[in-house]
């Protein structure tokens, strides 16, 4: 009993010590990134932490010569709501984290986000859709891509534009892929257009017991709210099964996974499009730099929303630049940081100007909807750009 | 007239395809009967009205075209669930305990045969594949993932459960639920080393995914439109093999009869002089092969897998085992053909027949509902006997 006391306690001072030490580097600033590292949806979630990382190496200078340290702190939410919230408690607690850039799911950002508002840290956000991110209106909460309740009606409006009478949708009964479809079916019943179906469903692999009745309705559309682990199992099912019309779905399908798993269905029949908020880096005018240094970094063409990680970096890192120089180039608190972000004006990003409005969200964002043409998960980022629309948030 | 010869080698190996065709045509029968009365009371409902609205086709209608293609894709995952409560069963009738890691060795036979099918498409020898060598393949696949997976079962016997067999039967229990969480996370991480992404996609090749039309008529008045595809045929085939093959195993072997007696009275057969350790062993080795081809199985008819993916399956096949009686082989079949029936029932109907308050992802619940009824009203199950406690 005494030695374990003893062992106790040498690790008590032990780790007092080690924590003093790391409150030693003062002059130490670290950006959180948190987007699902590991699980199905890591192909998106690494991407996103390359790009940040890619752009914390190129852009960190001014502030090193301001004589900071800089440093990424990756984080894995797993995808996961109850992974990313305990991370963001994590992250909160670190004095030295001043920005996170972050989350790939909005059923994850927006648990996690409310850690990040009451502590005042600046999250600028590369890729979650939800109309709830921004509507909150936290200041600290910042999203540099479209919102669902626009990409659900550019859904339906591009489903109508193929002369579509019936559809048929489902959902994955996230936060994320239930309310997109819902926007979905809103303007689509406005536009005219006959709901046959509306189904959530978890399910990953067996999709029979819904392809039935979706069979016999026949739709001549299937919009699908929901990831592409997920969508593009029910695309080869569906396609096997002898279904011939044509699939709409979300840019949670925009990943080249989903030609990987579906294969040659995902082309057969009326074929595939996805409406996204993040087209692939080379739709972008400013991002060939990126894509060179990132191909040249990685191995790999970047995939979706790696180039809005990139930017989204590149906003903490100016954001916090300008709020130590406001400071006396000593280390901005976290709320002048989040000041600082929304103060950001015509933002030269990689993937266009960036201007927040009053809670968060672009003053005007790029939506667009892409077709599948190719089977082969190299040429994804070839897919041609069926529509490309501008359009402002709703008020 | 020659008296019908009855040699216990017939017996054994036809008997189970009576009862096999027996229990889907029962099951079959009630669930049909019962969904189109069900659907025959409800004319005239909302739930009605608004599939005429949508569909112009109202309850009845929306019931009988689609039933076959409910009862045949039911009877597919109801073989794939049967399969896997082999597994459960075995171990059950012989040890009375149930392995809660038999899901896992389903996911490990899984993921082997895709593995071995992955390496051969990437060395391109799927692509120009014959009919006869893709099936050549297919078979090699469930092979490695059966010797695979039994011998995970006969290590996770000796290293979890060999050494609390004295223990209370909480203890081996919870052991298992222990080896359930070690194995989902080793899978993840050896799946997870090459490329940071760990589902796995079962590659396409041969004529698996083809379509073939059953039939195309008129009931009622009403269209059906019958399909099955190839590969549920394989899965069907494959299942039938197995349960036939153990079926006739444990009836007609030396082996079999060895496993029937440790599975009566474990020291009286160690009396006789068979080695319980090993009759223990052989036992897993075989449940865990089942279950790994059934992994297998699994994989090719939906494509799509990842080390969680024996949860599910697991739990509804646990529940096929209990329904069918558990430590009962045939049970197991029962079970499991009527769950998978209920099951697909369940998620092609709910949504038409509550007009759309509960939808296809209730699905599941049917399993864990008949689960609870069963416990209720006969915990012993359909086929089970009443096993009176050991004294």
């Amino acid at each position: 009993m005494k030695r374990i006391s003893f062992v106790l306690g040498i690790v008590i001072v032990a780790s007092l010590g080690l924590s003093a030490c790391g409150g030693g580097g003062a002059k130490t600033i670290k950006i959180a990134t948190q987007s699902p590292l590991s699980g199905g949806q890591s192909a998106i979630g690494v991407d996103i932490k390359n790009g940040a990382e890619l752009g914390l190496e190129q852009l960190k200078g001014p502030l090193e010569a301001m004589g900071f340290t800089v440093q990424l702190a990756p984080w894995d939410d797993q995808a996961n709501p109850d992974v990313g919230v305990s991370n963001s408690k994590q992250i909160v607690a670190d004095p030295a984290v001043l920005c996170v850039v972050g989350h790939y799911n909005s059923g994850v950002q927006i648990p996690s986000s409310e850690n990040y508002h009451s502590s005042g840290l600046a999250n600028v956000s590369p890729a979650n859709t939800n109309p709830k991110v921004t509507d909150r209106g936290y200041l600290e909460v910042n999203r540099i891509v479209g919102r669902d309740d626009v990409q659900g009606v550019v859904g339906a409006e591009f489903a109508n534009s193929l002369g579509v009478k019936t559809v048929y949708i489902l959902h994955d009964k996230t936060t994320y892929g239930q309310a997109i479809a819902e926007y979905f079916k809103r303007q689509a019943e406005a536009l005219g257009m006959q709901v046959l179906g509306f189904e959530g469903t978890e399910e990953k692999s067996n999709f029979d017991p819904l392809l039935t009745p979706m069979l016999a309705a026949n739709p001549e559309l299937v919009y699908f709210g929901g990831i592409f682990d997920q969508i593009a199992v029910f695309i080869k099912q569906a396609r096997e099964k002898g279904y011939e019309g044509t699939f709409l779905s979300v840019d949670g399908f925009d990943s080249p996974e989903a030609a990987n798993i579906a294969g040659e269905t995902i082309t057969a029949g009326g074929g595939t499009y996805y409406t996204t908020v993040a087209g692939p880096a080379a739709l972008y005018p400013g991002t060939a730099k990126f894509q060179e240094d990132f191909a040249a970094k990685y191995g790999a063409a970047p995939k979706p929303f790696a180039a809005q990680g990139y930017d989204s970096m590149s906003i903490c890192l100016t954001a916090i630049e300008n709020a130590a120089k406001a400071n006396n180039n000593q280390i901005p608190s976290r709320p002048a940081v989040a000041e600082a972000v929304r103060a950001l004006t015509d933002f030269p990003g990689i993937t266009g100007t960036i201007n927040f409005n009053s809670k968060g969200d672009l003053t005007t964002a790029l939506y667009f909807v892409i077709q599948v043409v190719s089977a082969d998960p190299g040429k994804w980022n070839e897919n041609p750009v069926a529509e490309t629309l501008s359009i402002a948030p709703p008020e | 007239m020659r008296r019908r010869s009855r040699s216990p080698v017939a017996v054994e190996i036809l008997r189970p395809f009576g009862q096999l065709f027996a229990f889907i045509l029962i099951t079959a029968v009630s669930l049909s009967s019962f969904l189109i009365s069900l659907a025959f009371v409800m004319r005239g409902s909302n739930a009605d009205q608004v599939l005429m609205e949508h569909m112009g086709q109202g309850l009845l209608g929306f019931t009988i075209s689609n039933l076959p293609q409910v009862l045949v894709d039911g009877i597919t995952i109801g073989f794939v669930y049967a399969a896997i409560a082999l597994g459960y069963s075995m171990v059950y009738g012989v040890l009375e305990f149930i392995n809660f890691a038999h899901s896992e060795i389903f996911a490990i036979g899984a993921f082997i045969g895709v593995e071995f099918l992955i390496a051969l498409d990437n060395g391109n020898r799927l692509a120009g594949a014959s009919i006869g060598q893709s099936y050549l393949f297919l078979g090699m696949a469930i092979l490695g993932g059966m010797i695979i997976a039994g011998l995970a079962a006969v290590t996770v016997e000796r290293v979890a459960y060999r050494p609390l067999r004295g223990a209370p039967r909480l203890v081996p229990l919870i052991s298992a639920i222990g080896v359930s969480f070690f194995l989902v996370d080793a899978i993840r991480l050896i799946e997870s080393v090459t490329t940071g992404q760990f589902y796995r996609v079962f590659p396409t090749f041969g004529n698996f995914d083809q379509i073939i039309e059953l039939a195309h008529f008129n009931a009622l008045g009403f269209p059906v439109n019958l399909v099955i595809q190839v590969k549920s045929l394989v899965v069907i085939l494959a299942a039938v093999t197995m349960m036939v093959g153990l079926s006739s195993f444990v009836n007609l072997s030396k082996i079999g009869k060895a496993i029937r007696a440790v599975a009566q009275d474990r020291p009286t057969a160690s009396l006789m002089g068979i080695d319980v350790n090993r009759i223990i062993a052989i036992t897993f080795l075989i449940g865990g092969a089942l279950g790994g081809a059934a992994g297998v199985l699994f994989a090719l008819k939906f494509t799509r897998i990842d080390p969680f993916m024996g949860f599910f399956p697991g739990l509804k096949a646990f529940t096929a085992a209990v329904l069918g009686g558990i430590g009962n082989l045939v049970g197991a079949l029962l079970g499991g053909i009527v769950l998978g029936m209920l099951e697909t029932a369940a998620g092609a109907y709910l949504s038409a027949f509550t007009a759309g308050a509960f939808g296809a992802e209730y699905k599941d619940i049917m399993a864990f509902a008949i689960l609870i009824l069963v416990l209720i009203i006969r915990p012993h199950g359909l086929l089970g006997e009443q096993v009176s406690q050991k004294a």
